[in-house]
């Protein structure tokens, strides 16, 4: 008994409890036909959103007011500019995938620039970081149909015994950062700040560099995961990341992290993760048409987030 | 650093220099969309005209109705990011049923302004994050104006099309629109007694409980309050553009943001122009896409100015602050 009252107390057990039951009503529609498959998609699908829900994961433990809007447009371009560094040649895949991720720093210290020399909240600085980014990757990516190196889309797509290597790796990375989170000095400079900035500033925490670190590191996941996407799906385009912007807010706030900051979550955001994709697949596979969809997943976020979300401020 | 003036004292100097700084910086909006429309003149001095203006504003009305919504959700230190969605849906509603069977069109649009209200309700008694619950919206907006409107289409009601293609003598109608609109919204948040009760709600919210007012009825009222101006919104943008499409409003929620940081106003602490925020969507409208037009830069580059404008108008706010200290 109190094994469940410990595990229920972990707020990140819900969204891997959602996530088993969207699971389950999906496979109990078809028959059992199809569940061992559709694991391994919502696995290969569900890495994009937790890459880049991490980065925003850290971005928003860093206290009210801080999110990354430009992840989207942060994602385009860096899948623009992987594929083209690319150009289609296996040899240049690292060079490629090293290119996005600059890119996706370069972006994060800008917005981090942007917040620091003018003042203004995160939100805002994102913000119109984006729509400069946004516009840059229109006039960079027009007519760009490079498609990605053959070595580099068979990587983005393997699979062994139905778990995708991508699905492994990130599992790997995620482990990294909760550990960087919870037993480093960054991470719990962010976790310090989320909770009281002053009090973490007169700790003697380097508030300054934490946030810069914390913003570079959002945009350098977000420029991993557009190099990434374009790899599965074979080609890049402006509008790749566009489904990023609630993906990776909602994974952070169903996965368990604080929106008043100072508290975070990582396994949440897996198990948000794969409920978001296995709930985009059970209404595909119930045949809903594309507003129904839309409604439908709209109405659950605003549940689930209903249910979960409602914490006392401290402050 | 300003230089004291001689014979001032010291204690007054400081604080005139600040009152210069605050002025400034409260003409900032009127300075930055006077630049725009400078740089038009001058680029193309037959653009200022009667018919040059009603062309090139003639998207602004919808514009700077959507950024008076979101102005209302940032007094209560909330962010609507579901704004662009909603006015779309409302413009597929306008498009079919208002048109059609208008007690219907009616009866949804009101239930609509209901939902937001509930939202406020719904935020503030569970203490949601604004930005999670309007994203969600977001999809749910998208979803029914795709239901309602499948195919992009309709037509706008007649009595629409006659008002916003209204000709009023010597001055085009955006303009007596822009100003009607600043007007009201600035009388009713700014100079009665219950607007600085909703102004109040994000600037003091503890003060504002303790002398007794309800901060579930604020939210309402401002959450409702942005129902209203997206459905004004939505229905203006039908007048100008006669069909709907269930995208057609996406990409309102960033301009209206921006159009409200733009006019002065600030993300927490209930400060806000609604003068500022109409100059703000002004100024947005006319620097996107008519001055790039004249400046022969290609369309791909009109969010990005958006953003520059953005930066330029904030940093400059920087820069007159640094002397309000």
């Amino acid at each position: 008994m109190t094994f469940v009252k410990s595990l229920a107390a972990k707020p990140w057990i819900w969204s891997f409890l959602g996530a088993l039951l969207v699971w389950l009503a999906t496979i109990s529609f078809t028959g059992g036909y199809g569940g061992g498959g559709m694991v391994t998609a919502a696995l290969s699908l569900a890495v994009f959103t937790v890459i880049v829900g991490v980065g925003q994961m850290f971005v928003i433990t860093l206290g009210p007011g801080n999110v990354d809007l430009s992840l989207p447009a942060n994602i385009g371009l860096a899948s623009a500019v992987a594929m083209k560094v690319m150009d289609g040649s296996d040899s240049m895949i690292v060079v490629g995938l090293l290119a996005a991720l600059a890119c996706g720093a370069a972006i994060g210290a800008v917005n981090y620039l942007l917040i620091w020399a003018l003042r203004i909240p995160p939100i805002i600085a994102t913000l119109s970081a984006s729509f400069i980014i946004q516009s840059i990757d229109i006039s960079y990516g027009r007519g760009l149909q490079i498609k990605p190196p053959p070595g580099f889309a068979d990587f983005a797509n393997w699979q062994i015994l139905g778990i995708p290597v991508l699905a492994i790796l990130t599992v790997l990375f995620t482990i990294g950062a909760a550990i960087a989170l919870q037993r480093m000095i960054y991470g719990r400079s962010v976790l310090a700040i989320g909770q009281n900035i002053r009090a973490a500033w007169l700790a003697g925490v380097n508030v300054g560099r934490t946030r810069f670190l914390t913003y570079t590191l959002s945009g350098v996941l977000g420029g991993i995961d557009g190099a990434l996407l374009a790899g599965y799906f074979r080609g890049a385009n402006v509008d790749i990341g566009n489904e990023y912007l609630l993906a990776s807010i909602a994974v952070v706030v169903i996965g368990g992290t604080s929106v008043a900051g100072g508290k975070a979550n990582v396994p949440g955001v897996w198990g948000a993760a794969l409920f978001l994709v296995l709930l985009l697949t059970m209404l595909n596979t119930f045949g809903v048409s594309a507003g129904v969809r839309l409604l439908l997943t709209g109405l659950i976020i605003v549940g689930v987030i209903t249910v979960a979300g409602g914490e006392k401020a401290s402050r | 650093m300003t230089a004291i003036a001689p014979g001032t004292t010291p204690t007054s100097s400081p604080r005139s220099s600040a009152a210069r700084a605050r002025l400034l910086r409260s003409l900032l909006p009127a300075l930055s969309l006077a630049l725009v429309l400078i740089a038009i003149a001058w680029l193309n001095p037959r653009a200022i005209s009667y018919f040059g203006f009603s062309l090139m504003l003639n998207l602004a009305i919808p514009i700077a109705l959507a950024t008076i919504a979101q102005m209302f959700v940032i007094s209560g230190n909330e962010l609507d990011l579901s704004i662009g969605t909603f006015v779309g849906f409302v413009g597929c509603v306008t498009a079919t049923w208002l048109k059609d069977a208008p007690l219907l069109g009616v009866i949804v649009l009101i239930g609509a302004i209901g939902v937001y209200a509930l939202l406020g309700a719904l935020i503030h008694l569970r203490n949601l994050p604004s930005i999670v619950v309007t994203l969600g919206m977001s999809f749910v907006w998208q979803g029914l104006a795709i239901l309602v409107l499948p195919k992009p289409g309709g037509k706008a009601p007649d009595w629409l099309l006659a008002l916003m293609s209204f000709k009023p003598p010597f001055i085009p109608f955006p303009i007596i629109a822009a100003l009607v609109i600043a007007a009201v919204v600035h009388f009713g948040l700014m100079r009665t007694s219950y607007g600085v009760i909703l102004r109040g709600s994000g600037g003091n919210p503890a003060a504002l409980r303790r002398a007794g007012w309800s901060l579930l009825r604020t939210k309402i009222v401002l959450f409702a309050l942005t129902g209203l101006f997206g459905v004004l919104s939505g229905m203006a943008l039908i007048g100008i553009t006669t069909s709907a499409d269930a995208n057609i409003g996406n990409g309102y929620t960033l301009l209206a943001i921006a159009g409200v940081i733009l006019g002065g106003g600030e993300f927490v602490g209930g400060r806000v122009s609604p003068i500022g925020a109409v100059l703000g969507a002004l100024t947005l409208a006319l620097a996107a896409s008519p001055l790039l037009t004249f400046m022969h830069i290609p369309p791909d580059w009109q969010v990005a100015a958006n953003g520059a404008i953005l930066i330029i108008v904030l940093a400059a706010r920087v820069l007159i602050s640094r002397r309000e200290r």
